[in-house]
């Protein structure tokens, strides 16, 4: 707070002998970026940079040693665990966005096509968003009771005779893992995606059908291409929170699977911050190859 | 390119919820001919557009293209194409693939259709920006497209809606005149939505005026603006003053209308007994800036307003009722006797000149 209060200052010093000594406009939009540049720099630039610079550090059980040295990357890289590990998180991450794609283009279909009253739209909308009223971990925890050996699913399809006995895979597997991933997750591909689709002119939709499309012609040939930036949107936020996750990974697998963030997780636990620090580089340049990779396919200045 | 269909629409109503948009309107518009439907806005000839072009169904009545009941085909069965008024482009395509995308839903193959898609863009002169996206033209370079994408349908009939509101001035003029010359090279059926009475009388054959979901006339520009059939079509139209009375005596043919005020005016032709209500048109440019030859073919009033126009000078009267008498006389017979706002000025027409209104039996 300190800081952004004497940015302002700055400012308004420097605004007041702009007046007075006509420094020239450049100057002045230099001052007006500060307070941002202060706040991103302490916040996200100073603290990458540590990882940065720690990740080429040495330790022992006792402590960190400041020095240069590439021994943390060639232990990641080069061990076999990193490479089944984050194998296995693009395998929850991919499953996860196929999942969320498909079920946030329905949702958010549906809310902005078939709802005909905006207030029922909202009313809806807001409905989607409830879940979010809780934390993360309380949503994924309540899938326990449901998935449970003796869980709500399991109860209920032996008691009916569907099943001899209760199906071991409901719960702590790569199922519960991506079906907490995908209840955590939709919301960010449906907003988005809810977002362009709102924008859409419903012209285009009656011109479509003027040149005689039929109902799947419109959504393949106009929606789909026009929802483009806003998949593009809620596919970076799926993928970037996915490739992050480690407390879903961990507990609805029961501690079978690993992911990536899990790993870093652990290392941090066993005091071995540059080993983890490392991982977090790697990581870092892996999620952010993918995320050029969406906007290389994907134009999404029109949304911005 | 397309042999023309007449469109005859048969007490076609709109009902949304409990307001009716259209009420049970009934036209001919004949084969090849330009008819505008001209109004209001809300007056419900949007509506009626839609409904022939299939994106609005028709609560009651029956629409007939050529020899075919349409009333209940989907838009492209119909042989009508439509431009919409933001034109509707698709902002993902360019313009081939936007001119083509009709023939794409038929399945044409792809070499073919960009062919004859090529084709329409050059009988639009647009070929050279074939490769373009449609955000990077201007207005009426839009239109051009929109009009290629409508006609590469080959219909029967176009509808247009409101096509040219979203011009500036000067080009709204020029897209016009390219509208009529592309109508009459294609032959076919044009339908125009406007609420344009200058575009309307500049374009049609058929001007309908619609008002309330009701059409208050049908005919062709000169008759609108000589005999207009009503009070909302006068004044609809412009350049008429409307003075409202009832009948207080018929004589010989002539009928006497006695104003609220208690002026009196004659008028010939009227069909309504004494005791009814009435109203008269008189054009502003038939207005002479003299005292009567008889008392009730004019009057005297206060001038309210005076607009210099160029050519013609505009003055706004207060009196008989009417707090907007407008008299349009020429610049020259202005100024050998000009008047100023707040002067008396007596007003006279001859009893040619005055037009028996009627009213809508509705």
């Amino acid at each position: 707070m300190a800081t952004i209060a004497s940015t302002e200052a700055n400012e308004t010093s420097g605004r007041a002998r702009s007046r007075g000594l006509r420094s020239p406009l450049r100057a002045i939009s230099y001052l007006q970026a500060t307070p941002l540049l202060l706040i991103l720099g302490f916040f996200f630039i100073l603290p990458i940079l540590t990882i940065l610079v720690v990740s080429f550090w040495d330790y022992d059980f006792a402590g960190l040693y400041p020095d240069f040295l590439t021994m943390n990357y060639t232990d990641t890289l080069g061990s076999r665990v990193t490479w089944k590990t984050y194998l296995n998180t693009l395998k929850f991450t991919a499953m996860t966005w196929a999942l969320t794609l498909v079920i946030g283009f329905w949702v958010a279909y549906f809310l902005a096509f078939h709802i005909r009253t905006t207030t029922m739209q909202m009313v809806l909308f807001l409905v989607c968003t409830v879940p979010f009223l809780t934390s993360n971990i309380i949503r994924m925890i309540s899938w326990i009771p449901v998935l449970g050996r003796n869980g709500l699913v399991n109860s209920t399809l032996t008691e009916l005779g569907i099943i001899p006995q209760p199906i071991e895979w409901l719960l702590y597997s790569d199922f519960a893992v991506v079906l907490a991933l995908v209840h955590l997750n939709t919301l960010f591909m449906v907003t988005p995606i809810f977002n362009t689709l709102m924008r859409i002119d419903r012209a285009l939709i009656e011109a479509a059908r003027d040149c005689g499309a039929s109902g799947w012609q419109v959504l393949w040939n106009v929606v789909l291409p026009l929802a483009k930036p806003g998949m593009a949107i809620g596919s970076i936020f799926v993928v970037t929170l996915v490739m992050a996750d480690f407390s879903t990974v961990q507990v609805m697998s029961g501690g079978q699977s690993a992911s990536v963030a899990l790993m870093m997780k652990n290392q941090m636990s066993l005091l071995q911050y540059p080993a983890a620090a490392a991982n977090a580089v790697v990581l870092l340049i892996v999620v952010l190859l993918m995320v050029a990779a969406i906007l290389r396919v994907v134009d999404i200045r029109k949304e911005l | 390119m397309s042999k023309a269909a007449e469109i005859d629409i048969a007490s076609v109503s709109k009902v949304y919820g409990t307001t009716t948009a259209v009420h049970a309107i009934s036209l001919k518009i004949s084969a090849g001919s330009y008819c505008c439907f001209l109004g209001p806005s809300g007056c419900g000839k949007t509506s009626t557009l839609r409904m022939i072009a299939g994106h609005e169904s028709i609560s009651s009545g029956d629409i007939r293209l050529g020899n075919v009941v349409v009333t209940d085909f989907p838009p492209a069965k119909r042989g009508t194409a439509m431009m919409f008024q933001s034109y509707a482009l698709f902002p993902h395509l360019d313009l081939i693939d936007n001119v083509a995308f009709s023939l794409k839903m038929k399945g044409v193959e792809k070499e073919e259709r960009r062919a004859k898609a090529l084709e329409m863009l050059t009988l639009m002169q647009m070929e050279a920006y074939a490769a373009r996206c449609p955000a990077q033209l201007s207005g009426g370079q839009q239109q051009r497209v929109a009009l290629a994408r409508a006609l590469i349908t080959d219909p029967e009939a176009l509808l247009l809606d409101e096509p040219l509101s979203a011009l500036d001035p000067f080009l709204k003029i020029r897209m016009r005149a390219e509208l009529k010359k592309l109508q009459k090279t294609l032959g076919i059926t044009f339908v125009h939505v406007t609420h344009s009475q200058e575009e309307a009388m500049a374009l049609a054959d058929l001007i309908v005026i619609m008002n309330d979901g009701r059409i208050e006339q049908a005919a062709a520009p000169r008759t609108v603006f000589e005999k207009p059939a009503t009070a909302f079509v006068a004044r609809f139209m412009g350049d008429h003053n409307v003075l409202s009375g009832r009948v207080t005596s018929i004589d010989g043919g002539i009928a006497t209308l006695t104003v609220p005020e208690g002026q009196t005016f004659s008028v010939r032709d009227i069909a309504q007994e004494i005791g009814k209500p009435v109203d008269i048109g008189i054009r502003t440019d038939r207005v002479r800036l003299e005292p009567a030859s008889e008392r009730s073919l004019g009057f005297q009033g206060v001038v309210a307003n005076v607009e210099y126009r160029g050519a013609s000078v505009k003055i706004t009267v207060v009196g008989a009722g009417s707090d907007d008498f407008t008299a349009v006389v020429s610049d020259a017979d202005y100024f050998r006797k000009p008047v100023s706002t707040g002067d008396a000025l007596s007003l006279s027409w001859a009893l040619e000149d005055v037009i028996p209104l009627g009213r809508l039996s509705a």
